[in-house]
C-alpha cells in the first residue's frame, strides 16, 4: 500500500496511542477502502452508493470508441436538482474508481475530466442527489492499433 | 516545486466556465521503466474557490490522464472575481494557482 505523508504521521500517532489500522482509516477523510477495490460494485459499497436509482437525468458525454485510451475526455452533466456529487468509475480498470466531484455554493453539476481507460468498459456514473443515489452508463471502446473498432 | 497550472475562467452569463490544466504525472503504480515499477505518484484531491468560498472539489484517482485537465462552471460570479485552485498529491506535495474571472463575448 501506498502512504501519503498524512497517513504516515497519522500511522505514526495511532501506535503510540495504541489503535489498530482500521479506526485509523475512518479518520482519513479519503475513503482509500473505495480507491483500493477491484471492482465497481465493491467501490461503490465502499463509498455507500449501493442499490443507486437508473436515472435518464445524468448526461455522460464520451467517444463510442476511443482510439487512444491514456486520455478519454469524458464530460458529464447532471440534470438531477439538487445534484451534490458526481462519482465516476471505469468499471474494467484495475481500480474501477476515478473519482468524486463535490458541488458546493452554486457550482453547477457539470464537470469535463480525462481519464485513462485500459480496455472497452462501461464508465458508470453516480449522483448524490437529497441524499439519494443515481445512476447512469455508458459504453466506451477502446481499440488497440489504432484500426479496430 | 511542480509547474504552474493553466486557468481560464470566461463569463457566459452569470456562470464562469473554469478550464485547469495542471502538469502532473500521475504515475498509476503499474507502468515500468527499464524493469522497474514506476512508484504511484498521483493528484489525490482538487479544491476551487470563488474569491476564497470553496465551490468544487475533487477526490480522484490515479486513472486521471497525464497532466490532468478538468472543467466545472460556477454560477453566480462577475468579472474580475477570483479563481483558486489547489491540488494535493500523495507525496504530499501541493499548489495553488489563481486567476481572475474574464468577461465572455
Amino acid at each position: 500500500m501506498h502512504q501519503t505523508r498524512r497517513t504516515v504521521t497519522l500511522g505514526l500517532l495511532a501506535a503510540l496511542g495504541g489503535a489498530l489500522l482500521s479506526p485509523l482509516r475512518a479518520l482519513a477523510a479519503r475513503n482509500q477502502g473505495a480507491f483500493e477495490a477491484k471492482s465497481a460494485v465493491d467501490a461503490m459499497r465502499a463509498l455507500g452508493m449501493s442499490g443507486a436509482a437508473e436515472s435518464k437525468d445524468i448526461e455522460i458525454r464520451a467517444p463510442d470508441i476511443a482510439e487512444n485510451g491514456a486520455v478519454v475526455p469524458i464530460d458529464i452533466t447532471s440534470n438531477i436538482p439538487g445534484t451534490t456529487s458526481i462519482s465516476v468509475f471505469i468499471e474494467k480498470n484495475p481500480f474501477p474508481y476515478t473519482g468524486t466531484f463535490d458541488f458546493t455554493a452554486g457550482a453547477v453539476p457539470f464537470v469535463h475530466l480525462r481519464a485513462k481507460v485500459g480496455e472497452s468498459t462501461p464508465v458508470r456514473v453516480v449522483v448524490a442527489a437529497g441524499g439519494k443515489f443515481y445512476t447512469t452508463a455508458k459504453e466506451v471502446k477502446v481499440t488497440i492499433g489504432g484500426c479496430g473498432g | 516545486m511542480a509547474d504552474p497550472m493553466k486557468i481560464r475562467a470566461t463569463l457566459q452569463g452569470d456562470v464562469a466556465d473554469v478550464r485547469v490544466l495542471m502538469a502532473h504525472p500521475m504515475e498509476t503504480g503499474q507502468r515500468k521503466q527499464g524493469g522497474q515499477v514506476v512508484p504511484l505518484h498521483f493528484i489525490q484531491s482538487i479544491t476551487a474557490t470563488l474569491n476564497g468560498k470553496q465551490v468544487f472539489s475533487a477526490d480522484i484517482s490515479q486513472a486521471i490522464s497525464r497532466n490532468p485537465v478538468f472543467a466545472f462552471k460556477v454560477k453566480g460570479a462577475k468579472a474580475g472575481d477570483e479563481i483558486a485552485v489547489t491540488w494535493k498529491d500523495n507525496k504530499g506535495e501541493t499548489r495553488t494557482d489563481k486567476t481572475t474571472v474574464r468577461g465572455g463575448s
